[in-house]
């Protein structure tokens, strides 16, 4: 469940840098201009595509399979705790490259990018205690 | 039941943070296309052989527009680039509007004083008007450099400045000072963002589109039938 609402959140905020990206909102909410000039480097774009698309994709597939485990039985469960963390553990990866790129080579610090970065931690974190959970369970009910 | 109980409570939790985060995407999207105007006292005339600011168009224009900019700010860059050609078209060059440029570098934008020095010294050899859109149209080429000099040095080049003149102009920083006793003036003036627009006694904010600005111009002076 905090994984589903932590995806949600993160998806907004991800689909609120995307829409500035692509020209739908005028001036981002950021304060000092750093997602500005994040957004405006060319790292912002991989392959073409604006990075928060990524992210607006990664989010909404991580919502999906954290609500897919609410439902069914303890097996049925069992794909979407596997699956949530590999797509947070990657998010986490990914961001932590973004992260490096604003410290190191753009020199600006986006606070969205930052916010998304805490919630994408934190999905992690959640999805891994998760997963030992069940891990622990499975063990424990073996005769 | 009690399952179900509490996954209805999930489920009414994430509609509410799905109504907050399209409600807040919406709000973005309605402030984004710029503040509303706010009126404020017309632009002083300034002191006597205080610098007014870079000014194109004509001095009977019915209009006058001040923009307080930063170089490194990507909404100027924005405005400059996707709103600036159609300004200069149709509203300056028509005779309607009467354009100032004033240096607002923002403080923490490491490259925004090179770049408005650059600007200055350029205005030196006649030639503001083409560095300021060097500027804002190779934005990438200068603004996350650690040494953005030689960067600028290369569009002085391209828009044909004496190198020498304007290397060493650049090099003794000697408009500096001016720079920011400009940026002073819009501070004074309650501008606390860039782009800041007074179109005569009317305060917007953003990168406006030129339609925004256009209503704008047209409010205060209706163009001829």
């Amino acid at each position: 469940m905090v994984g589903a609402a932590l995806a949600l959140a993160g998806l907004f905020v991800s689909l609120y840098l995307w829409l500035w990206k692509i020209g739908l909102l005028g001036v981002l909410a950021c304060g000092d201009g750093g997602c500005e000039t994040v957004q405006l480097s060319s790292y912002a774009s991989l392959f073409g595509i604006p990075v928060a698309f990524f992210g607006v994709v990664g989010y909404a597939a991580m919502l999906a399979v954290a609500l897919a485990g609410l439902h069914g039985g303890a097996a049925a469960r069992a794909w979407p705790t596997t699956a949530l963390l590999a797509l947070s553990g990657a998010g986490v990866a990914f961001t932590a490259y973004l992260t490096y790129l604003e410290a190191a080579i753009i020199h600006a610090w986006c606070r969205w990018c930052v916010v998304s970065g805490c919630i994408v931690t934190l999905i992690f974190a959640a999805a891994l205690v998760g997963f030992r959970r069940r891990s622990w369970l499975a063990v424990s009910r073996e005769p | 039941m009690a399952a179900q109980r509490k996954l209805t409570g999930f489920y009414t939790g994430l509609v509410v943070i799905a109504v907050i985060g399209a409600g807040a995407l919406w709000l973005a999207r309605r402030s984004g296309q710029g503040t509303g105007p706010q009126v404020v006292d017309p632009a002083p005339a300034g002191a006597p052989g205080s610098f007014e600011g870079y000014v194109q168009g004509s001095d009977s224009a019915p209009v006058t527009i001040i923009e307080y900019a930063d170089f490194e700010c990507p909404a100027c860059m924005q405005f400059a680039v996707l709103t600036g050609p159609d300004i200069k078209r149709r509203l300056v060059e028509t005779g309607r509007v009467r354009w100032i440029f004033r240096d607002f570098p923002i403080e923490g934008h490491r490259n925004s004083m090179p770049a408005h020095l650059a600007a200055a010294c350029a205005d030196e050899q006649g030639r503001f008007w083409e560095m300021h859109d060097q500027l804002f149209f190779n934005h990438r080429r200068w603004v996350l450099e650690s040494r953005p000099e030689r960067r600028i040095r290369d569009l002085a080049r391209a828009i044909g400045l004496d190198e020498k003149r304007f290397n060493e102009c650049l090099s003794s920083a000697r408009y500096r000072d001016r720079i920011l006793a400009t940026r002073q003036i819009g501070v004074e003036r309650g501008v606390s963002s860039t782009p800041t627009f007074e179109v005569n006694n009317l305060r917007v904010t953003g990168s406006l589109g030129f339609d925004s600005l256009r209503a704008l111009v047209d409010r205060l002076a209706p163009p001829p039938q």
